[in-house]
């Protein structure tokens, strides 16, 4: 409801009159707000003319600790009688806790939020006594980035609709080796955007709410990788009824990233170096795809993953600022996950040959040495990528040369 | 019995007991009381720990309250009560019936079906029926009484009996329910009692309900630490506001025992207790 209340009572009427109102249809409203303008040990007349009103006030003030005395013979008709204020309600906020400022950005931003907090708007005032959450991401350092408002408005405010962003009967004709080329390219899509889904959803679960923007562009994010899962099947099942292949070297490559326990870890694997080699292929897709439906749902793909690469940077940036020995574990982390993919087979041969022949578009010879060209200067476009983005976060020319070389063959 | 551990006898009507009484325990050890509890599935069985030994203190019903006096007294020994909340004192208990009914006085029932809460219960069963009685009705041949038995033995505890007695009102299938007031309120507010339905034929003077009880041989120091401890209990502490809340008080007040007169009417007249008390070696009245 209001603020909390003050100890020290404003002026007030000393009757109300509820009218034809009972306590059983909201008429104790009508009662507190004018009880809030009495004193403790002061009276209140209440008025009305609902047949219970005694009965019901006295229950009433019973249970919220005041008195109540019913109207004697000699009283006015309609008095029912006068409540003794008891309890002072500003008792129940004594030690009670703003919890944080609703307009922070910045260092204004709690860096260790209460627990006790817990799901509390930022900015409203927190009852003294109630539960302690277990919110591990608790630290501004680790998961803040003042870009995430930002970024979180141009996400809501750029949500499309897969029924209606793509023109899934807009016709075209397709050899049938290349349309197997491209389910198999959203086969691969699609595993790859659901770890891109479940890695930010279980770090949304572990995130403080304090940081509102945050909670809000990771519960965004996980709904873009929502539609981009459904374009990519719908794109599929387009033609055909089964989609493609799985391997274990994708799989073994992705579960490293849901196994991360880490969340700047996590979010340096997953946004910065894979979600960034897939914008290359997104974009590559875009580009080279042999009909107007994988265009475009790669384009609309693109867009999304664009913020999604944005935000890690931005607090990435923000933590190894503030943490400069964070850039030694960002890059131990890629080391230890090379390590660990060292005996996989990375990309598998599946995907690789699909994108060569869905930029190839044909069998022509020709075009098949076209297709593996675009691919090649795919991987180029991709590695560049990565180490714009590695010397954004701090690291050197040199480091970031060998981490991207490190990075997943799987791309992701 | 540990000799300074004060163990309190309480009734599981309904699962937040348990974390009421973790509460309390967990209060009192961070002010040094070693307190525990023991939790009862009905208050005879209370009743009858406490008088064997087993419990400090008991934390009665009504009706508890008088079987625990009546078997301490046939015994030659004595109980008293020592804090009640302030949610105990001064309730009543309406007769409520359909707002188109004609009925005017508790007289007017006769012939008619009265719906009640559990056989034990004070408030929604032995004390309204105590008025039809004392209106001059023959509760054996001048009314039906239906009662509504939800968890017979935890004395009407549980809201469901009365509940069930205000549907069965609306439904048409009583003439008329017995309720303490409270749930009058919370009835029409749930709109169990649609508003304008019902209309309320008799209210009963004030009485009481539970109570800390403490018999003669109950350890003083620890009874008293116990007593001091409640008082300095303040619903503006959050973590007292917790348990107050679960436990329905504002407030613990020194125990009074005038505020059970009607019901100790009630058991005479109905005889509620004669079995239990001879089965104990007690006498009833």
């Amino acid at each position: 409801m209001s603020e909390p209340r003050a100890a020290e009572p404003r002026a007030g009427p000393t009757a109300v009159d509820l009218g034809h109102l009972g306590l059983d249809r909201g008429g104790h409203l009508l009662l507190k707000r004018a009880l809030a303008g009495v004193a403790v040990g002061e009276r209140l007349a209440v008025r009305g003319r609902d047949p219970h009103l005694a009965l019901h006030l006295a229950v009433w003030c019973r249970a919220q600790g005041h008195e109540f005395a019913p109207a004697v013979e000699a009283d006015p008709a309609d008095l029912v009688g006068h409540v003794t204020r008891r309890t002072d309600q500003a008792g129940r906020w004594r030690g009670a806790e703003r919890a944080g400022d609703a307009r922070a950005a910045g260092d204004a931003v709690a860096s260790h939020p209460s627990a006790r907090w817990g799901l509390a708007a930022r900015g409203a005032t927190v009852e003294a006594g109630g539960p302690a959450f277990d919110f591990p991401l608790g630290d501004r350092r680790t998961v803040w980035a003042d870009e995430a408002a930002r970024l979180y408005e141009q996400a809501a405010a750029a949500q499309w609709d897969p029924a209606t962003a793509i023109a899934w009967s807009e016709p075209f004709v397709l050899a049938d080796e290349v349309e197997d080329a491209v389910v198999q390219v959203m086969t691969y899509l699609v595993e790859n955007e659901t770890a891109a889904l479940l890695v930010p959803a279980r770090f949304l679960a572990q995130l403080h709410p304090h940081f509102r923007e945050v909670m809000q562009l990771l519960a965004v994010q996980t709904a873009d990788e929502a539609r981009h899962i459904e374009v990519f099947t719908r794109r599929a099942l387009l033609r055909r009824d089964q989609l493609g292949l799985s391997t274990v070297g994708g799989q073994l490559s992705l579960k490293t990233l849901v196994d991360e326990p880490d969340f700047a870890l996590a979010s340096f694997l997953l946004s910065v170096l894979g979600e960034g080699s897939f914008l290359s292929l997104l974009w590559f897709l875009h580009r080279n795809a042999p009909d107007p439906v994988t265009a475009e749902v790669a384009r609309l793909a693109a867009q999304d993953e664009a913020r999604h690469v944005a935000f890690g940077l931005a607090h990435l940036c923000r933590h190894a600022g503030e943490e400069p020995a964070l850039r030694a574990r960002l890059a131990a982390a890629v080391e230890r996950r090379h390590d660990a993919l060292r005996h996989t087979a990375g990309l598998n041969e599946e995907v690789f040959d699909a994108l060569v022949l869905l930029a190839a578009g044909s069998w022509q010879p020709e075009a098949i040495e076209r297709g593996h060209a675009a691919v090649v200067d795919l991987t180029r476009d991709m590695d560049e990528g990565r180490r714009r983005r590695l010397r954004r976060l701090g690291f050197t020319d040199g480091e970031a040369e060998a981490l991207s070389s490190l990075h997943t063959r799987n791309f992701m | 019995m540990e000799s300074d551990t004060l163990l309190l006898g309480a009734v599981a009507y309904d699962s937040k007991v348990v974390t009421i009484w973790d509460g309390f325990q967990q209060y009192f050890a961070a002010r040094g009381f070693p307190f525990d509890y023991v939790l009862y599935s009905n208050y005879e069985r209370q009743v009858e720990g406490q008088l064997a030994g087993h419990t400090h203190v008991g934390w009665n019903s009504p009706l508890a309250w008088i079987e625990a006096a009546r078997l301490a007294a046939a015994r030659g020994r004595s109980a008293r009560a020592v804090a009640m909340r302030d949610t105990d004192c001064d309730l009543t208990s309406v007769v409520v019936v359909r707002a188109d009914s004609p009925w005017r006085s508790l007289a007017d029932l006769r012939g008619k079906r009265v719906g009640t809460g559990a056989a034990d219960s004070p408030q929604a069963h032995l004390i309204p029926l105590l008025h039809l009685a004392e209106a001059g009705l023959d509760l054996a041949r001048d009314v039906e009484i239906r009662r509504f038995d939800l968890l017979v033995g935890k004395h009407g505890d549980h809201i469901g009996g009365e509940r069930e007695a205000a549907r069965a009102l609306v439904k048409g299938e009583v003439d008329a329910a017995c309720m303490i007031d409270g749930n009058h309120l919370q009835f029409a507010r749930e709109g169990v009692l649609p508003a304008g339905s019902t209309r309320v034929l008799h209210q009963t003077p004030p009485y009481d309900h539970c109570n800390f009880t403490v018999l003669d041989d109950a350890p003083r120091g620890p009874v008293d630490r116990f007593v001091e401890l409640l008082f300095a209990m303040s619903y503006d502490e959050p973590e007292v506001r917790r348990l107050f809340d679960l436990e329905g008080l504002k407030a613990w007040r020194r125990g009074r025992v005038e505020g059970y007169a009607q019901l100790e009417r009630a058991v005479d007249r109905f005889g509620t207790l004669e079995p239990w008390l001879r089965a104990h070696g007690g006498r009833s009245g």
